[in-house]
């Protein structure tokens, strides 16, 4: 029986149809035929075997119980990214040292470093402030457009690079702070006051002069003044926005101002020191004070 | 005696073929399990992280709930260009206390992990009621009925009672605190006593209304105050060398 068996098992039998031979596996008559795999198909895989026997000995494979094999190349994604850096700061090193002691006078001076500035800025414009700003630094409501020259704490390259450095009612100790009473909300003014001040308000810039609106001057002169200014033009110290002319940061329309003057407005821009270095904020501080209107 | 010939000796007895089904199953099991029990050793123990508060958790329930993770991810590789745009890269420390996680996989909008801060609470509420309002390009669907909708605080305490079972350091005074602790937060320190919610969770949680509706604890408070928190745990300049496992 088992010499029998034997037989069977080492005899080659040959397909007579398609000259391939058998596994020797019969079901019902049907024999499966056993067609070699393709040479190349073994090979690469035979070399993917040594292949990964190579990687787990150079490279970080295995979990241990405290930990993972390190592999001999010692790679790690953290090094590569350090490598990375390292690549870029060494090609921009020839600008970045210049860059770093250099006045900002001197980088409007100098075509090199203002182009790389602009560079930098103009990127960074686009990852960081355009969420608000907008992609064009055009602004949106409560968002100052930046390429006006209208400037609510200062359009000079040092104040600009404070405010971005600091933030304005931002979670930073040196951070610009002012307030906007709500004037009618906190009922330092009545409904009737509210009226007649923001109709003088919108007057100043508006090109019809026809109106006089005297008890809106009064308000202003005695509530608004100190903050805005006599003329009305604003004051930088207190970001505090020049009210002469058509230039609205939440909108110039009647029952906008009543609600600036009603409920107060503080918009927050947040500080950035921490999330940018000190060169990437004044290259920002270049790219913004040239948009349109750099003090 | 060839292979198939030895093969057949398992093949024919069903009880050594089960026996050794078993080895294959046990062996393929450990291999998978076992580094779950040891995830200890790939985190790195870094200062600052602290879990959730009730309300941020109710923020990362309604993140949950509106598939924010669809086209969100919340991981910062460490590649030189996204570390640019984003910041330092996320380290396994940063989402311990996630569950589940949502690192995602797919930035259809951009990768939320250190959006804490970035913007203020006024953008948040403009942008999630109308995003086109802010940035005009943005495919993002409105999400103005948060605004509308009272959060859900009351069960808070399960909520955080379940996450310290899978190992959120919870203590059982911020459990029982936690829905009180939860719109104490929304309403802020101007109108509402923070003391025990700062005691419990630190001295730097936003505790302020974040929607601009202080009568309500919305659930665009909760969501402000979960995005809010995203990535700002951890100081940075303070520890200059995390370097993973390393």
């Amino acid at each position: 029986m088992t010499d029998d068996n034997k037989k069977t098992e080492h005899k080659k039998e040959i397909d007579d149809v398609s000259g391939v031979e058998t596994t020797g596996h019969e079901w019902d008559g049907l024999k499966e035929l056993n067609n070699p795999l393709p040479r190349w198909w073994l090979w690469v895989f035979y070399a993917c075997i040594i292949w990964s026997v190579w990687y787990w000995v150079v490279y970080p494979t295995w979990p241990t119980l405290s930990g993972n094999t390190k592999g001999t190349s010692g790679y790690t994604q953290f090094k590569e990214l350090k490598k990375n850096q390292a690549e870029i700061v060494l090609r921009q090193k020839a600008y970045l040292d210049r860059f770093e002691k250099a006045s900002f006078e001197e980088i409007l001076n100098d075509k090199e470093l203002y182009a790389f500035a602009m560079a930098g800025g103009k990127s960074f414009f686009k990852d960081n402030c355009a969420t608000c700003h907008g992609t064009g630094a055009q602004g949106a409501k409560g968002y100052p457009n930046l390429n006006d020259d209208d400037w609510l704490w200062g359009g000079k390259l040092e104040d600009i690079k404070q405010t971005i450095t600091y933030g304005i009612r931002a979670d930073h100790d040196e951070t610009r702070v002012s307030q906007m009473p709500a004037f009618g909300k906190d009922e330092m003014l009545s409904i009737e006051e509210v009226n007649d001040v923001v109709d003088y308000v919108i007057s100043l810039s508006s090109a019809d002069k026809s109106t006089i609106h005297e008890k809106g001057a009064v308000i202003f002169a005695e509530q608004c003044a100190m903050c805005h200014g006599d003329d009305a033009r604003g004051d930088s110290f207190f970001g505090a926005p020049n009210l002469s002319d058509a230039i609205w940061l939440y909108g110039g329309d009647k029952e906008t101002v009543i609600e600036s003057v009603h409920s107060g407005r503080g918009g927050l821009m947040p500080s950035w020191q921490g999330r940018l270095d000190e060169n990437t904020i004044r290259e920002l501080s270049v790219y913004i004070h040239q948009l349109g209107g750099g003090e | 005696m060839s292979l198939m010939e030895k093969h057949k000796v398992i093949e024919r007895n069903s009880i050594l073929l089960l026996g050794l089904t078993i080895v294959v199953v046990l062996i393929g099991g450990i291999v998978e399990i076992v580094p779950l029990f040891r995830s200890e050793t790939v985190i790195e123990s870094v200062e600052g992280m602290r879990p959730y508060t009730p309300l941020e958790l109710a923020g990362q329930n309604i993140y949950i709930r509106e598939n924010c993770v669809v086209c969100h991810s919340q991981q910062i590789r460490p590649l030189r260009d996204e570390v640019v745009r984003y910041g330092h890269y996320s380290l396994a420390a940063e989402s311990m206390y996630d569950h589940p996680f949502l690192w995602g996989s797919k930035r259809i909008g951009p990768d939320l992990a250190r959006v804490g801060g970035k913007y203020s609470d006024d953008w948040h509420v403009s942008h999630l009621i109308e995003p086109r309002n802010l940035v005009p390009e943005t495919i993002m669907p409105s999400y103005g009925f948060l605004i509308k909708n009272a959060a859900k605080l009351h069960d808070l305490d399960k909520h955080l009672k379940t996450l310290r079972i899978v190992g959120v350091p919870y203590s059982d005074d911020m459990i029982e605190n936690a829905v009180k602790d939860a719109s104490v937060q929304a309403i802020g320190s101007d109108r509402a006593n923070i003391d025990g919610l700062l005691e419990r969770y630190g001295e730097n949680v936003n505790a302020r209304d974040f929607d601009g509706q202080p009568d309500m604890v919305s659930e665009m408070d909760a969501l402000i105050a979960y995005l809010q928190v995203l990535g700002t745990f951890i100081d940075f300049d303070a520890i200059k060398d995390v370097e993973g496992s390393e």
